[in-house]
């Protein structure tokens, strides 16, 4: 038995070497009881304070509710409180023995779809939930469309309210069944279904004395247990720099490092690498985490590279393997989610963001539009509008340095930027690379 | 730090300050005048310490604003100028004293000093062209700060606009500006309480001696416990006694409350966070008992 080690010790061993990250994603309908679940997970685990408890229940009482509104705990904006409706993603936090969790918190109903590729674009699982009581909707489809397009790797769905439907198992089958059948054809590497009550609290946290029958996990036990540390591209080094380090001091005249964060593989010192788009070579002289020296830098680490030879690098280039590196390109082939309202046409110029590089972009086809409820893709519309989903073709002003977002969620991604207003006004995922 | 990573997994805490770091070089490399907004609190310190790593062994490459509201804690004073030195940045102080004197806010003696530092800092930035500002607000804090963005854009009245945000994607942000815009940068919002004192703890890093145990002459009011000094004295009906305190939170010293406690090390600070049941705001922070959309309707106008 190791010595006594006091709680407090414990909790800093805790949360500073053994605890991992989850990051999710929600989706529902809006009378899915997506806020409640959400309220239920803070609550049973323990993460919701008693001034906040205490601040719903105040507010629940006040207007006359019989039960306390959990969803109170989530609408942390004046006018949603005062509409009852999720306006915008908003991003929580609760914590597990295990892990520590980030819901990206997706409302429902309005601008729908740039509110799902926001949350799903960094989140490690997809959380859909649908009511028992209707089974799968039109809805629930285009949330799992979604989220197999922005290549979540793990998908649950949470059939809720099962309490409604006296926790009857046939429901469960029939909705697994029909959802199993439709994720086929989606990118979806990993599926699992549970019934729960996020109400009444069944197979949310504790497991449901209600359905004996299911035999699965409670949606918090895979919540801490799904493995995601094999989500990342550990094979294909992907170094863009960010920011040259040049410390102009006495002590440090001649220390040149270039920081950036690991996109992609595993950087060594003495690693042969190629800088592009330049092309020259030189070796991983050594990597600087802070004041330590460290052998290897990984995905999503923020280090900085030190080189043998006095090689031209600045911000926007990447650093790469000699054998196995991005190629530079200036057309571009991506799926993007259209975000503005004002609609997307052939020939527009935009600005594009993709890792550290920036550039100007051009319009040059717009081949379909994806209708997400139905995968068809409409080859006849050439005008794209807010929310909608369509493959195009760009041309940028200076090549980017691209991997098909299927290998690589950061090298493969980009967005899109109005030059006159500044707004972010699309999201792209590119199709091929390499 | 350089333990081997056998599976190649960082720690959550290591994710965060990885994350926190991309950010704060992101901004360097595109705006032009970056400025880190400092208060001598715990987050400000941590923001500090993730700057200094974030370009090290440079210098961080932008100077820090501290708003002065003529209230501060002395120790909270003291731990500021010897983080200064020991990183030898250019310190801008913003002092509300100042600013009243100049006429840019006016103390009307209904106003909290709080409430008087949106003008100030908004002047500040105004005056010295600062078109990024950072701060160390975390989304856990306030249900209000749980929907605001990492790059917060601020029109030119420094407003935020809540349902006029523009959607994060990926690791990608987007600091577009117009002329007399800027943007609020929060690289820590995805760390909690918790993960602050973690990190803290983990890097040994210097803190002002109120969030440690300590005796100080308090008095009761709006449920909280207050400070007495001359800036503060009780009214009528309070009565001060020596207590065991800390602090949660550091901000003016007539707002913020402190909690009985007997917490000396980081490590039992640790042990005391994980298992307490109220926020350190809803503890310790008279500012945002106003009303419930306080912290909203502040950011509104241009608060941190």
């Amino acid at each position: 038995m190791a010595e006594n080690i006091t709680a407090g010790e414990q909790a800093v061993e805790n949360v500073t070497t053994n605890m991992d990250l989850l990051r999710f994603a929600t989706a529902g309908s809006v009378d899915d009881g997506k806020s409640t679940l959400i309220g239920r997970l803070l609550l049973d685990s323990k993460s919701i304070f008693e001034d906040q408890l205490e601040a719903v229940e105040t507010t629940s009482k006040g207007k006359g509710y019989d039960y306390t509104d959990l969803a109170l705990l989530t609408d942390g904006l004046r006018s949603e409180r005062e509409q009852g409706i999720t306006i915008d993603v908003a991003y929580r936090y609760f914590a597990t023995p295990a892990r520590k969790f980030i819901i990206a918190d997706t409302p429902g109903h309005v601008q729908y779809t740039r509110n799902m590729v926001t949350g799903a674009s960094t989140a490690d699982l997809g959380l859909v939930l649908v009511d028992a009581r209707q089974g799968l909707t039109e809805q629930s489809r285009r949330h799992a469309v979604i989220l197999s397009l922005l290549r979540v790797p793990h998908l649950v769905l949470a059939v809720n309210k099962m309490d409604l439907v006296d926790f009857s198992e046939e429901v469960y089958d029939k909705i697994q069944a029909e959802f199993t059948q439709f994720a086929t054809k989606l990118n979806i590497p990993d599926l699992e279904v549970i019934p729960i009550s996020a109400l009444q609290g069944d197979n949310v946290v504790n497991r449901s004395e209600n359905m004996a029958w299911y035999s699965g996990p409670t949606l918090m036990h895979h919540l801490e247990n799904v493995h995601v540390a094999s989500d990342r591209d550990l094979v294909d080094t992907r170094f863009p720099v960010q920011y040259v380090v040049r410390p102009k001091s006495e002590e440090h005249h001649d220390y040149r490092g270039y920081a950036g964060q690991v996109a992609g593989g595993v950087l060594k010192p003495g690693d042969e690498v190629v800088v592009l788009p330049s092309g020259m070579t030189s070796r991983i002289a050594g990597i600087d985490l802070y004041d330590q020296e460290i052998e290897e830098a990984f995905p999503p680490m923020s280090v900085t590279v030190r080189l043998e030879d006095d090689v031209d690098v600045s911000r926007g280039d990447t650093i790469a393997r000699v054998k196995n590196a991005p190629k530079p390109s200036q057309d571009i082939d991506a799926m993007i989610c259209w975000m503005a309202t004002t609609p997307l046409r052939p020939r527009q110029k935009l600005a594009i963001k993709h890792t550290t590089r920036n550039a100007r972009a051009l319009v040059k086809d717009i081949q379909y539009r994806l209708d997400i409820n139905t995968l068809h893709r409409d080859q006849e519309t050439k005008e794209i509008g807010v929310n909608e989903i369509a493959r195009v073709q760009l041309r940028t002003t200076t090549p980017l340095l691209c991997d098909a977002y299927a290998q690589n969620r950061t090298t493969g991604s980009f967005i899109l930027i109005d030059e006159n207003t500044g707004v972010t006004v699309g999201a792209g995922m590119i199709n091929t690379g390499n | 730090m350089t333990q081997t990573h056998a599976d190649y997994r960082l720690s959550q805490l290591d994710q965060l300050e990885a994350e926190s770091i991309h950010i704060i070089r992101e901004v360097a490399a595109e705006f032009e005048r970056p400025v880190l907004m400092f208060s001598g609190g715990k987050d400000s310190i941590v923001m500090l310490r993730l700057a200094e790593k974030a370009f090290y062994p440079a210098k961080i490459p932008f100077p820090i604003l501290q708003v002065d509201t003529g209230l501060d804690f002395p120790e909270v004073m003291e731990t500021r100028d010897r983080w200064v030195d020991r990183l030898g940045v250019q310190l801008v102080v913003a002092s509300i004293d100042d600013a009243i004197a100049k006429g840019v806010v006016t103390e009307d003696g209904k106003t909290s000093r709080n409430r008087l530092q949106i003008g100030t800092l908004l002047n500040a930035i105004e005056e010295n062209g600062f078109t990024a500002a950072f701060g160390g607000g975390r989304r856990d804090e306030e249900k209000a700060r749980a929907k605001e963005r990492v790059y917060s854009h601020r029109d030119e009245f420094g407003q935020w606009d809540p349902k006029n945000q523009r959607p994060e994607l990926w690791s990608l942000y987007n600091g577009r500006l117009h002329e007399g815009e800027h943007m609020r940068i929060f690289p820590i919002s995805n760390w909690t309480e918790l993960d602050v004192w973690s990190y803290i703890a983990r890097e040994g890093i210097e803190i002002p001696q109120i969030y440690f145990s300590h005796q100080r002459r308090v008095f009761e009011r709006g449920g909280m416990l207050m400070t007495e000094t001359p800036l503060n004295p009780c009214r009528e009906g309070e009565v001060a006694e020596e207590r065991t305190v800390r602090f949660r939170t550091c901000g003016d010293i007539t707002l913020t409350g402190c909690v009985e406690s007997t917490a000396s090390t980081v490590e039992e600070i640790i042990e005391e966070t994980a298992v307490s049941r109220v926020t350190e705001r809803g503890a310790t922070r008279g500012d945002d008992k106003f009303s419930e959309a306080a912290m909203e309707d502040r950011k509104k106008e241009g608060y941190f």
